[in-house]
């Protein structure tokens, strides 16, 4: 069974976010990046299939090159080939966008299973799974929690709302990780040596006949106008809990007659 | 630009709250546009569900209703608006941003070639095309987001619990228009619907959530939580601390790598507040933290605070709501 994980790297969620001199994107310096966790649980479930069944695991992501350092903590994990769609120098691409140069670039790949993150750290876009899946004219399934591989086909148990859909897709399927499907390893010492010598592919847009200029800046389809630092919350308002029923009784009636949530 | 299209959730022949958030939504930017809104849902047996959308605005109703869309599935449900979309050419589309309307907007975005907003807080049109602001980078940013004024057809997926739904002064005429969806392609297929243990209110959707964190010290002590939620009509929610302990299914984390919540009340118990938590329910409309330590983050997010223990104030807090009740 043969795998491909789209992986997004991204600004640490412990980072410290402070706003770029253009007002639109972040100040990159001081951020350490990482690859977004979802995306690990994806790897991690794409390793343990290949171990079990064989097959191969590529790792494909779209990110500057920079990047290569999340590709080859992946390849450290166990994939064993990856590929960067190059956007050093490029504005601004949203979803679409990076959907469109995902799918040329897998199109021409064969594989058993597409997997990406549910959702990817940072821009917390939740867009590019069923994009990608409409793209690739494949059946997707999102929020995995946990499944169970078929022949040719895959069970997923899905999160909703309240509860769990279990889906039933036949395979080459894309599948969206969600947090619980696994424990994601950590690479050995033996995984990180082999990594060192494998090689990362790179390709830009222009070599999947994609146009950059189409798909980036002011021509992307959604546009970061402006970014700032969220509105500050009012201080707190401290109750004194040195009796516990009166401090609940205030709270409750701040609740009801001043906040008016009750 | 003037229609506007709705993409209307329904489970079990229910409409969700959140789609008509959307409809409300759709409603007030219809008044800016000029146009008239629609509503599409899917499903089976789910004629009757026109009456209700015409209170909330809906001129015409389209209804895809088909044995095989009983369940969801996103190819099918997806196939839907699209008809929809065909059938009525609006130029803006709201899908609820709810677990199902986040994996249908996107699958029709691409059918169509153009972008989706999602998961606006804020959503506006302005000089013809739909500006939106939504949290990023675990909530310690704020993007405004703008759609393509050129786009044949612009989307946003509006948060749950964030927009009101509100009926409309005069009903529309919620005209109802059978879709025939020819040809359908279903290949991800729901077999199974497992639900959560006994009627619990789902976080993601609840108006009111009480969390619990490490400090709950145990899974023997979500009665103590649980009493207080009964009170309050609140959901159930947890940290990960909580979760990964085992003391609670993933399904009630809240944060980064749970569920992104923005209820009117919050009530965070024994919960520090770490960035990736705060990531899940920062846009709370009101917070409350209960926490024996002054200095815990959680009070910097705060509307309201106790510095105490949780196991004394918490049950307080439920005898106080059933006082203010009688
Ligand atoms: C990639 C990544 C993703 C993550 N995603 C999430 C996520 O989705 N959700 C999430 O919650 N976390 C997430 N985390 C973990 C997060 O960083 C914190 O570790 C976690 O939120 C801590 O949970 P806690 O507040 O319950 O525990 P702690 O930080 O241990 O806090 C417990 C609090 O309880 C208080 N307390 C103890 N006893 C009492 C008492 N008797 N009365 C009152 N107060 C008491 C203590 O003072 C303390 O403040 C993530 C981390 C990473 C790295
Ligand atoms: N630049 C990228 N390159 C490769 N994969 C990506 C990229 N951005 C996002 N993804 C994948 O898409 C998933 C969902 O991201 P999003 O739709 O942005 O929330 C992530 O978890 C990744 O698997």
């Amino acid at each position: 069974m043969n795998h491909i994980v789209c992986i997004a790297y991204v600004p640490d969620t412990e980072t410290k976010i402070k706003i770029g001199a253009d007002g639109k994107s972040i100040d990159e310096s001081d951020v350490k990046w990482i690859v977004s966790p979802y995306d690990e649980y994806a790897l991690e479930e794409a390793i343990r299939a290949k171990e079990t069944k064989g097959g191969t695991v590529t790792v494909v992501t779209f990110g500057p090159a920079k990047a290569d350092v999340g590709l080859r903590e992946c390849l450290a994990r166990g994939a064993d080939d990856a590929v960067r769609i190059a956007a050093d120098g490029l504005a601004q691409v949203d979803s679409l966008g990076v959907a469109r140069l995902l799918a040329a670039a897998i199109k021409p790949m064969s594989f058993d299973a597409l997997w990406l993150g549910n959702k990817g750290a940072g821009t917390d876009a939740q867009t590019l799974v069923p994009m990608l899946a409409e793209m690739l004219d494949l059946p997707h399934i999102n929020l995995v929690t946990k499944l169970e591989w078929k022949d040719g086909a895959v069970t997923c148990w899905r999160e909703i709302e309240g509860a769990k859909e279990v889906v039933e897709a036949p395979l080459p399927a894309l599948l969206a990780a969600q947090k619980g499907l696994n424990e994601p390893r950590y690479a050995s010492l033996k995984g990180i040596m082999a990594a060192k010598k494998k090689t990362i592919t790179v390709k830009t847009p222009a070599d999947l006949g994609v146009d950059a200029a189409s798909i980036s800046g002011e021509k992307a389809a959604v546009r970061w106008t402006k970014l700032e630092l969220p509105p500050g919350r009012q201080a707190v308002k401290l109750i004194p809990a040195d009796d516990p029923a009166k401090a609940a009784e205030e709270l409750l009636h701040l609740l009801r007659d001043e906040a008016k949530v009750l | 630009m003037s229609n506007i299209l709705v993409f209307v959730e329904q489970r079990d022949g229910k409409v969700r709250k959140a789609a008509l958030e959307s409809l409300t939504l759709g409603r007030a930017l219809a008044v800016k546009t000029g146009g008239t809104v629609a509503a599409v849902v899917a499903g089976s047996g789910i004629s009757g569900l026109a009456g209700e959308l015409a209170a909330y605005g809906a001129a015409k109703v389209f209804v895809a209703d088909a044995p095989e869309l009983a369940l969801y599935s996103c190819e099918g449900y997806t196939a839907a608006l699209d008809a929809a979309a065909s059938a009525f050419s609006p130029s803006i589309v709201l899908v609820p941003g709810t677990m199902m309307g986040k994996d249908v907007a996107p699958r029709f975005a691409a059918r169509r070639g153009v972008g989706l907003l999602s998961d606006v807080m804020t959503l506006e049109v302005e000089n013809g095309r739909l500006v939106g602001t939504r949290p990023v980078y675990s909530g310690k940013a704020r993007a405004t987001v703008a759609a393509d004024p050129a786009a044949s057809l612009q989307i946003a997926t509006p948060r749950p619990n964030v927009f009101q739904a509100a009926k409309a002064d005069v009903p529309a005429a919620g005209e109802a228009v059978p879709l025939a969806l020819s040809g359908l392609k279903i290949r991800a297929k729901v077999t199974k619907i497992e639900a959560a243990e006994g009627g619990e209110i789902d976080v993601a959707e609840a108006d009111k959530i009480v969390s619990g964190g490490r400090g709950i010290k145990g899974p023997e002590n979500w009665p103590i939580l649980k009493a207080l939620c009964h009170e309050l009509g609140a959901a159930l929610g947890a940290s990960r601390a909580a979760v990964d302990a085992g003391w609670i299914d993933h399904s009630h984390q809240v944060g980064q790598t749970g569920k992104v919540v923005s209820p009117s009340l919050y009530v965070a118990c024994g919960i520090s507040g770490a960035i990736q938590h705060m990531a899940g329910m920062g846009s709370s409309k009101v917070i409350v933290a209960i926490n024996k330590d002054p200095e815990a983050p959680m009070f910097k997010v705060a509307t309201y605070g106790i510095v105490g223990d949780l196991f004394q104030i918490v049950p307080a807090m439920t005898e106080a709501a059933k006082r203010m009740k009688a």
